[in-house]
């Protein structure tokens, strides 16, 4: 047991103190694009259409929003399997007495469910920065391609870092068996995983939304 | 050795820890947290989350309505409730100790604030104040 003065445990004190760490740096970054918006000399731009006046090269609006939307419902939905494995977790000494029982009660579907669905967002991310790439923007390309890239780029190594820590919890939940004792290291998890959801909720609407 | 004069340390009974050996788990943690929600309110949470993601997706095709005033405010409203839905019900900061409330919501505060003054300076907030 790790507890503090306080009667609560200086781990989750600790993944609280993080996240508020981590919502500076990724208000740093979101800052950052705003203070950027508009103000890219040359295309591809995010909204707008533009014609290269050197190759006569026209550049539609780059941001693809209905991938985009498919991707935030997929993380939203993360969410969702994560706080029920966490609830299995909490409940492995409730008996379970019908298949729905069991079904809820399973760690290692929900938690195999949250690391699919962020391993899904991680390919979405990477279809969209792959075809950023091939219609002319890259990190080099404008003041939107610099912040965008970067803005989302952490936020996807986030992802990637929370989709490892959901395997490992899962390696051990087949090893072993996560038990109830075990509740606070996937609490910490699921604190971490619905932050890098909460931080897309605001990238989605920032980045891709308003214009 | 222990001065036999000094008086035992008083612990506050809420404060406590859990004697050695025991499990934490279950959700009564500590006295000043709540019970955490059941799986029907998870799912309740997560309709009203896709819904409101649907109707942020669906005002961005609607031509006059982008075009409008209400088009940024209302995607900053929606995006905010989505925001705070998810920390308070899945983060369960409704639920847990004030401490972890604290934790977060203070560097959020300053980090928020500090977009803002950032967009008055450098942003487009600046530009069209000059």
């Amino acid at each position: 047991m790790h507890y503090t003065a306080t009667g609560l445990d200086n781990r989750k004190i600790a993944i609280w103190a993080f996240i508020g760490s981590e919502c500076m740096l990724f208000m740093s970054l979101i800052s950052t694009y705003l203070i950027y918006k508009g103000k890219s000399v040359v295309g591809p731009f995010p909204h707008e259409a533009w014609t290269d006046p050197m190759t006569g090269r026209v550049f539609h609006g780059i941001l693809d929003i209905p991938v985009t939307s498919a991707s935030t419902f997929v993380l939203l939905m993360s969410s969702l399997f994560m706080v029920l494995a966490l609830a299995a977790v909490q409940n492995k000494h409730v008996p379970k007495h019908t298949t729905g029982d069991r079904i809820l009660g399973s760690s290692r579907l929900w938690l195999f469910m949250t690391a699919l669905a962020g391993t899904t967002f991680l390919g979405f991310q990477a279809f969209e920065f792959t075809s950023f790439v091939h219609e002319g923007l890259t990190i080099r390309r404008n003041l939107f391609g610099s912040t965008f890239f970067t803005l989302t780029g952490f936020h996807g190594a986030h992802v990637t870092a929370g989709v490892l820590w959901l395997l490992t919890l899962l390696a051990i939940d087949f090893k072993r068996g996560l038990t109830a004792a075990d509740e606070m290291v996937v609490d910490m998890c699921a604190l971490y995983w619905h932050f890098v959801d909460v931080v897309w909720i605001a990238i989605f609407t920032l980045i891709y939304l308003i214009r | 050795m222990a001065d036999p004069h000094t008086p035992a340390p008083v612990i506050d009974p809420s404060h406590a820890l859990p004697p050695a050996g025991e499990s934490t788990a279950g959700h009564a943690h500590h006295p000043d947290e709540k019970p955490h929600p059941t799986w029907k309110q998870y799912k309740w949470v997560a309709l009203i989350l896709a819904v409101i993601t649907i109707a942020e997706v669906w005002i961005y095709y609607i031509p006059a309505f982008v075009a409008s005033r209400l088009f940024v405010p209302s995607l900053l409203i929606m995006s905010a409730i989505k925001f705070a839905i998810v920390v308070m019900f899945y983060m369960h900061l409704r639920y847990d100790h004030k401490l972890f409330r604290v934790l977060f919501t203070g560097p959020l505060i300053i980090a928020i604030t500090s977009v803002i003054a950032l967009m008055f300076l450098f942003g487009q907030v600046a530009l069209r104040l000059q």
